[in-house]
């Protein structure tokens, strides 16, 4: 057992966190989310050309780093505790994760590696809640390829990305497809999140397509690949936790009442110690999750599910935590912490609420 | 021991009832409906209390001769659950709930004869200047300094958290006018004419993009000495009479009960995780039924606080015991809002709601995506952090109760 990391994910880390700080610093970041487009095109070119590290996961005869899942969630976190709102779980994890299951996806690979590829994940549907597995929106064979028609919810990135991942059924099967964004028939109305994001509800209305759409088809392929982007998701909110503690901790050493440092009442500091304990838990159950990622289908999913309820748990006890002892501060746009408790609470409920995975997991559990 | 309503109380409920569907038009009802935070915007808040003003309803708490109802602690508790089951927005309380009973218990003739009737009418709406950068729970290390020149105090300094003083064309301030050994003495109590020159309100954006506080920049702002309420050097006594005037007279539960039914109507239109509608969800279900035994709890404790203030008894430890409790469930019951909204609870979308004040994050202009309820989970779960943090800490009303435990 070893739950140490290699020299080159320390490096990849400290490079990571160094390149984000000059390049991505709060206000720049802050910037960006409000601009028109609600993101920052040259950083996402530097974040391919500079660091490479939009093809962490992509199998190096793709042109990819060749990275493994613990590679993958180390720049999770640290995009996490930037903050970042550029789309690199949906395309970067997803996107090659699914580009990578299809088999013989190269060119598509490489300009994911490249910065020219951008995805969106479109798998949640008004009807659907959080079940990833279930769409209502109809892919039909049309002997020269694929026709899709439905209506797709909350879809992060999408305004700007160039393709879209996008959950389907063909007769009783779960399929995924990959679809440009420009697409004749697809309609998008946009608006913000409220971490500051960009999404859009997405509209399918007769959008034809290549047979070569087709990258991933079945229930177990689909919920492979959400529990990959379910597991780097946590990885994420672990990087924004640890931001909302390092800062509540500073934070109430500084700031004095009755003629003391709050930080010097017991009361605030047991509930720091719950913050700091709820995060290493979910940093527990993160680990627990990216190592089985590989293993048996069962394996896999009940480790995620476990991760997702630990991790939206903690989100919420150390998002509103950060808040209350920030105090008056801690309800202004001005102080950091009131970003990362928005962003901590989208994580709880992206790709399924606590409450779906306590359910799934203990399916899982009498399935055994 | 009695927990029923009176037929008199039932009598008097059945007339606001009567009065509130006479006289709420749809828009307001939506504006009350619909809120975002818990606070009204001041433009339908002032045109509702315009129609309350012409009834004589703008002061329940009031005493008549000051153009009050005269209502019992009852009739006043009737009157707020009929107004939010109605829709109605609350009229601002910094006039009426806080200066008000500042003016009418420690106030001069001159001053009541003066602000109380414009207060009513909402003429003057008002704000408060109390808490500062390094004054928030310690309240009483105030320093924002006013300075005699004879007729006048001449005030310099900075307020924080000041709710709609960007609105607001009055604000009650508590000022240092001398530093002696205790804290709490050399303060006065302000009234300050917010046009005054030297006056400077800037935004304070909340996290969920609303600008409803305001920072008070004040620079040698001139301030008649007749604004002075009470003694100079006594505002800390006015300040705590005005805490203490209504007391018995407030309640969370009437609202939570609301809050809960808005949640439980959704619940009934929109898909839970197990495929039938969510308030079918066993886990749901169970969540809304823990709140609402939680609320059926507080609102006993409500009545029997209620009841003891009418026979003059005001055990010390009720209105922080209150204040803790109500704040927690309606904060728990934001989160139960926003598990209802499901993914749509993801998206910033203040339009569909109506915010108290200028939204200044990016959003659509028009138009939402998904339901209504689903757009105004996020804010109401994001503003309601405020709840354990204003009007003192959750913290700081623990330690005031373990105080009169004698531990």
């Amino acid at each position: 057992m070893d739950f140490s990391f290699t020299d080159d994910q320390h490096q990849l880390r400290d490079a990571l966190r160094g390149y984000l700080e000059r390049e991505n610093g709060f206000s720049a970041r802050t910037a960006s989310a409000r601009s028109a487009s609600g993101w920052s095109e040259s950083l996402w070119r530097g974040l391919a050309e500079d660091l490479g590290i939009l093809g962490v996961g992509v199998a190096e005869t793709a042109g990819g780093a060749g990275g493994n899942a613990i590679d993958m969630m180390v720049v999770s976190e640290e995009l996490g505790a930037n903050l970042l709102v550029e789309p690199f779980l949906e395309t970067s994890v997803i996107g090659a994760a699914a580009l990578g299951a299809a088999g013989g996806r190269e060119a598509e690979l490489a300009a994911i590696v490249s910065g020219a590829m951008r995805c969106a994940f479109a798998w949640a549907e008004a009807e659907s809640r959080f079940d990833p597995a279930a769409p209502a929106t109809a892919a039909t064979g049309t002997g020269a390829g694929w026709r899709i028609d439905g209506r797709k919810v909350v879809v992060t990135a999408a305004p700007y990305v160039t393709h879209l991942l996008v959950t389907a059924r063909d007769s009783d099967e779960p399929v995924l497809l990959l679809v440009e964004a420009d697409a004749a028939g697809l309609s998008l109305q946009n608006y913000p999140t409220i971490d500051g994001r960009r999404a859009a509800d997405v509209l399918f209305d007769a959008v034809s397509l290549p047979e070569a759409a087709l990258l991933l088809r079945g229930e177990e392929a689909i919920e492979r690949l959400c529990d990959i982007a379910t597991a780097m998701l946590g990885a994420e909110a672990l990087g924004v936790m640890r931001v909302m503690l390092d800062d509540t901790i500073a934070f109430t050493k500084e700031r004095r009442q009755f003629g003391q440092p709050i930080a010097s009442f017991q009361v605030l500091q047991h509930r720091m110690v719950d913050m700091y304990m709820q995060t290493e838990l979910a940093t527990s159950a993160v680990y627990r999750a990216v190592l089985s990622l590989d293993a048996a289908p069962a394996e896999r999913a009940r480790a995620v599910s476990a991760m997702k309820v630990t991790v939206a748990g903690a989100c919420r006890f150390v998002g509103q935590n950060a808040i209350q002892l920030h105090g008056g501060m801690g309800m202004t746009d001005e102080v950091r912490v009131s970003h990362y408790f928005r962003r901590a609470t989208v994580i709880e409920s992206e790709f399924g609420s606590a409450d779906y995975h306590r359910r799934r997991f203990a399916a899982l559990s009498r399935a055994d | 021991m009695e927990i029923a309503w009176s037929a008199e109380e039932i009598a008097f409920r059945d007339e606001v009832r009567a009065f509130l569907t006479e006289k709420l038009t749809d828009e307001l009802r939506a504006s009350g409906a619909h809120m975002t935070s818990v606070y009204a915007d001041p433009g339908h808040a002032r045109a509702w209390q315009a129609i309350l003003h012409e009834k004589g309803w703008v002061a329940p708490a009031w005493p008549v001769e000051h153009g009050g109802t005269g209502w019992s602690l009852a009739q006043r508790y009737i009157w707020q659950r009929e107004r939010i089951a109605a829709g109605a927005p609350p009229v601002s309380p910094m006039g009426v709930q806080m200066c008000g009973p500042a003016i009418i218990g420690h106030g001069s003739d001159a001053q009541k004869a003066f602000f109380l009737p414009r207060m009513l009418s909402g003429e003057h709406f008002w704000c408060q200047g109390y808490s500062e950068t390094g004054s928030g729970s310690d309240l009483a290390s105030l320093k924002c300094r006013a300075e005699d020149d004879g007729d006048h105090l001449v005030v310099t300094g900075q307020k924080l958290w000041s709710t709609h003083a960007h609105a607001a064309n009055w604000g009650f301030f508590l000022v240092r006018t001398a530093t002696l050994d205790r804290p709490q003495q050399g303060i006065t109590f302000l009234l300050i004419d917010m046009a005054s020159p030297g006056v400077t309100v800037v935004p304070t954006v909340s996290p969920a993009g609303e600008n409803i506080q305001n920072e008070i920049f004040l620079d040698a702002v001139r301030v008649p000495k007749s604004n002075v309420v009470g003694a100079i050097g006594d505002g800390w006594t006015v300040a705590k009479y005005l805490l203490e005037f209504e007391r018995g007279g407030s309640a969370y539960a009437p609202g939570l009960q609301i809050d809960l039914d808005e949640i439980e109507q959704f619940a009934g239109e929109v898909r839970g995780d197990d495929g039938g509608r969510l308030i079918d969800d066993a886990a749901f279900a169970d969540a809304i039924a823990q709140a609402r035994i939680d609320v059926l709890a507080l609102e006993v404790f409500e009545f029997r606080a209620m009841s003891d203030a009418s026979a003059g008894r005001y055990p010390h430890a009720i209105p922080s015991l209150m204040k803790i409790r109500g704040t927690e469930l309606q904060q728990r019951i934001t989160e139960l809002r926003l598990l209802a909204a499901g993914r749509y609870g993801m998206a910033y979308q203040p339009q569909a709601g109506v915010s108290a004040g200028p939204v200044h994050f990016p959003h659509a202009d028009d138009g939402f995506v998904g339901p209504r309820e689903a757009a105004i989970a996020p804010m109401r779960y994001v503003s309601e952090r405020a709840a354990s943090i204003y009007a003192g800490t959750n913290e700081i009303q623990r330690n005031i109760i373990a105080k009169i435990m004698g531990l």
